[in-house]
């Protein structure tokens, strides 16, 4: 049975299971409906263009896995929390939280369950005025729609400043021998409210994981996001991340995408600019190795006059990895005075690699400042010769070239402890130690 | 093939007539409208072409008809319904006008803002005009100049008969029957064309131009051009007409294709103006056309196109960098105005070592029009040392137009070095207020603006063609300022 017809037979299962008079019932029998028409999507897809789910696809996942004990310690763990105590964390172990390793709180603002908030009567409210709002009609996403149970749910008040950074983990433990799990987020800041968010995927096993997530974004007026996406998984992991913001006036959002882990991993990440004075920042950082598949899809989408959007997404692509990155800026006959900005910097260290980028730009109004830049390219000779003219190895000259390369990006990360993590990470995936920070 | 007169011809058509049930009058200039494999048979007939010639159109034929019509590109049309055209239109002997009084005024008009002279203008109007004019002169003696060298350089259809060892080897070499839909239909029904071959190490003393032949046969709604290059050679190549084309054709699918063989060089130029619909958006030609060249090495293939009629264009002259060392490049500018739709770009297929490309777009759009740049820069595993520049700017005029950059770079080899930079911006105020206070009223500022935007491309026309190409953009964007 192909993944598409088990997901479409277990969904008369999941919605038996559950209240009908949910809120979100028929929603999720439309996108459950919207997905049995479009499937998974395929290569003849011009957003699909590059990459292909076939080698996914034919795994026999189980979609919903059986509930055991938690079975993992706080000490395994506890290397991919940021901190102890510093932050607050939303933890899921297979799918199901767990209250155990997680960190919430009502006080004064909601990190909490996107299950609680679809079953209480208190939540209603926001729940028909946010959920599935942003949330594209596409194939994958619908599909995460039809099956949406649980996630994390972040509530920030008006004029709320949230003192420490929320994390939203989602491990898989390997007790399926292959998984397909479906979070999803939903996150309204309030106006003129700030938060950081922290995001991350980590299987603790060699088992297949296929995470199609979704995450929606409501930045009222005035509000600050910040938001990472930590995507560092083992190499049997891989996932679809569908993130969605909406924008309203003069409110801020910035989404860090690293991307140094995981077999296939697909970034649709949309902007939706609609109120004026908005400002977007979307950055990126992929080092990949081996066969590593990373697809970074954006869109930003001018609605409405005034705004900024700015994008600065740096790869490097080793051994026979693969890159895609297909970034798409759409400015509306309204949204004058726009200023929108594109960056795609590229270099391939194998000759194996291959990288595709198609940097789009759709106008339709005149008074805009808009431009893209995309380039492949290697490491500066010149540069490299210097430094090991005054004595520093080729391998550590290499990797400083490869840091200044990524720092544009590095540098506007907000958390300092997270800062630290990246570039940990950055020398592990290069091999050196640097004995400096950048 | 035997003798083939035109009786036999006629007799032959009569009965299949009879048998499939359609009406072809021999005498007449025009067949009827419908396509089916005895329309592509009478075609080649009807141009007396040797039977491989005839089997390889059935063949393009057949695969056209499992071919549907692409719709990726942005832009919104209707379909022309390919069963509603007549494929094959004589050209008219007869003259549309008598005397020049009766043309058009504001074709004339037009004319004269781009300074062609008068014998010329009623050449183009289609007047009836005295045989001996200059430019007949001009072509005989540029003929005898092109055989001394060996060039050769006449209609496709003559190529056929008297050059088919060259025409059976290249034709389709680059542009596949298959290739795509319109590169498919034209390859079954193509009408005629140039045909150009430069000997080894031969430089073509002048440019070679389509505008020359204009007093011979028209040649019809699709055109196939073949260019061979030999090693060592270099042709200069003109196509199309700065004289606004009234074409009553709504459908072109041309294709074009190049061969620059070892240390050869080819320069191709066009200037596309074909009737753009009326400012209500009504009418205009549809212009699909396939264009592509191929570098062996050390060769160079450089396009440049100014286009800024026809309502629907689909373009996308290409080079396939086979040879190491060689060189392709494209430059272009596209004008669109009122309803105007154009989708074009080009591809640069890095396969050789050490090749280079070089892209330059300029997009203008105004009115409601829609001006997009889709392009491939593609480097192959083996391409080592591959090079691509590739620039695109557009300038929107008005808020009711769009443009659009759908750049796609493939990139399997890790010496390549690619950079691409777009960008989108409109005629700035201060610029405008500038030439306002130094005497120059809104619509001279604004043409001055645009020349120098697209400055980088008209320098690559050659010289006679730029003038004329700078004083059409002015006539393109006419009114389209406020």
């Amino acid at each position: 049975m192909s993944l598409k017809d088990k997901l479409l037979s277990s969904y008369i299962a999941f919605e038996d299971n559950l209240e009908v008079d949910s809120p979100i019932h028929e929603i999720r029998n439309k996108s459950i409906k919207k997905f049995e028409n479009d499937g998974f999507p395929t290569k003849k897809d011009e957003a699909w263009k590059y990459t292909s789910l076939n080698s996914l696809l034919k795994n026999d996942y189980s979609v919903f896995p059986k509930q055991l004990d938690n079975t993992i310690e706080l000490k395994d763990v506890k290397k991919y929390f940021l901190h102890d105590i510093d932050t607050y964390k939303v933890v899921f172990v297979d799918g199901v939280y767990s209250s155990f390793l997680s960190e919430t709180t009502h006080d004064k603002l909601d990190v909490c369950l996107l299950s609680a908030a679809l079953s209480k009567p208190k939540y209603k409210p926001v729940i028909e005025a946010y959920f599935n709002k942003v949330a594209k009609d596409e194939s994958l996403t619908s599909l995460n729609t039809a099956f949406a149970k649980e996630g994390a749910y972040i509530h920030i008040p008006k004029h709320k400043e949230v003192e420490k950074p929320i994390e939203i983990i989602n491990f898989s433990t390997g007790n399926e021998a292959a998984i397909f799990l479906q979070p999803r987020n939903l996150i309204v800041v309030g106006e003129n409210a700030h938060v950081q968010i922290i995001e991350r995927h980590q299987s603790l096993s060699g088992n297949e994981v296929l995470t199609n997530s979704v995450t929606e974004v409501f930045a009222e007026k005035r509000a600050y996001v910040d938001y990472y996406k930590i995507q560092n998984n083992v190499v049997s992991a891989s996932l679809i991340d569908n993130t969605y913001l909406a924008q309203e006036r003069e409110s801020n959002c910035n989404v860090h995408t690293f991307s140094f882990g995981g077999k296939l991993t697909r970034n649709n990440l949309s902007f939706y600019q609609n109120g004026e004075y908005c400002n977007s920042t979307l950055k990126g950082i992929t080092i990949l190795k081996n066969k590593q598949h990373v697809d970074h899809n954006t869109l930003v989408h001018h609605i409405a006059p005034n705004c900024e959007s700015h994008q600065d997404y740096k790869s490097i692509f080793g051994d026979a990895s693969t890159g895609v990155f297909n970034g798409k800026v759409v400015v509306e006959k309204e949204a004058q005075k726009t200023d929108a900005f594109q960056q795609n910097n590229n270099i391939l260290i194998n000759d194996k690699a291959t990288i595709n980028a198609k940097p789009q730009l759709e106008i339709f109004a005149d008074d805009v400042k808009c431009s893209h830049g995309c380039t492949i390219g290697q490491l500066d000779e010149e540069a490299l010769f210097y430094m090991r003219s005054r004595g520093i190895a080729k391998k550590e000259a290499r990797a400083l070239l490869m840091y200044a390369f990524a720092n544009t990006v590095l540098e506007s990360v907000k958390i300092p402890e997270l800062k630290r993590r990246i570039n940990k990470l950055i020398a592990n995936k290069i091999g050196v130690n640097l004995g400096f920070e950048i | 093939m035997g003798k083939f007169t035109e009786d036999d011809l006629k007799k032959e058509l009569e009965t299949k007539e009879y048998e499939y049930g359609f009406y072809t009058d021999i005498e007449s200039e025009t067949f009827p409208v419908g396509l089916n494999e005895d329309i592509v048979r009478a075609i080649s007939k009807k141009k007396e072409e040797p039977e491989w010639m005839t089997d390889w159109r059935l063949e393009s034929f057949r695969h056209w008809k499992e071919m549907v019509e692409p719709e990726w590109a942005n832009v919104q049309y209707e379909k022309p319904d390919f069963q509603n055209i007549s494929y094959y239109s004589a050209p008219s002997k007869k003259a549309k006008y008598d005397s020049i009084d009766e043309v058009d005024p504001e074709l004339l008009e037009t004319f004269n803002k781009l300074g062609i002279s008068l014998e010329e203008q009623k050449k183009l109007a289609g007047v009836a005009v005295d045989i001996v004019i200059d430019s007949i002169s001009v072509a005989t003696t540029f003929k005898d100049t092109l055989a001394e060298k060996g060039i050769i350089f006449c209609s496709i259809s003559e190529a056929i008969k008297e050059h088919p060892e060259l025409v059976k080897k290249y034709i389709g070499s680059v542009v596949p029957q298959k290739d795509n839909f319109y590169a498919a239909l034209n390859s079954a029904v193509f009408s005629d064309g140039s045909f150009c071959y430069i000997p080894k190490g031969v430089r073509c003393p002048m440019e070679l131009s389509t505008y020359f032949r204009i007093n011979q046969a028209g040649t019809g709604q699709f055109e196939r051009t073949l260019v061979i290059a030999d090693e060592g050679s270099y042709v200069s190549y003109l196509e199309g007409c700065t004289a606004p084309s009234r074409d009553e054709n709504q459908l072109h699918a041309a294709v074009v294709e190049l061969i620059a063989l070892d240390n050869a060089e080819i320069k191709y130029s066009t200037v596309q103006n074909w009737y753009p619909g009326g400012k209500d958006g009504k009418g205009g030609v549809f212009n699909f056309v396939t264009k592509r060249g191929l570098c062996e090495s050390n060769a160079k293939i450089s396009w440049t196109q100014v286009e800024t009629g026809s309502a629907i264009t689909w373009k996308y002259p290409s080079c396939v960098l086979k040879g190491d060392n060689s060189i392709g490049e494209f430059y272009s500018i596209a004008v669109t105005n009122n309803y105007q739709q154009a989708d074009t770009g080009t591809k640069m297929i890095h396969l050789g070592k050490n090749t280079r490309s070089t892209i330059i777009s300029k997009g203008i759009s105004a009115g409601k029009s829609q001006n997009s740049y889709r392009g491939l820069v593609k480097i192959n595993p083996n391409a080592d040392n591959a090079r691509n520049f590739s620039q695109c700017d557009s300038l929107l005029m008005g808020n009711n137009c769009g443009a659009h950059t759908f750049p796609y770079i493939e990139a399997k080899n890790k010496t390549a070095q690619i950079e691409h930079e777009a960008t989108t911006s409109k005629i700035g105020e201060d610029q405008i207020f500038y030439c306002n206070q130094r005497g120059i009223d809104t619509e001279k500022a604004i043409a001055l603006i645009v020349n120098g935007f697209s400055k980088e491309v008209l320098n690559k026309l050659p010289m006679e063609f730029a003038v004329e190409a700078q004083k059409l953009l002015e006539i393109s964007l006419e009114g389209s300022v406020g």
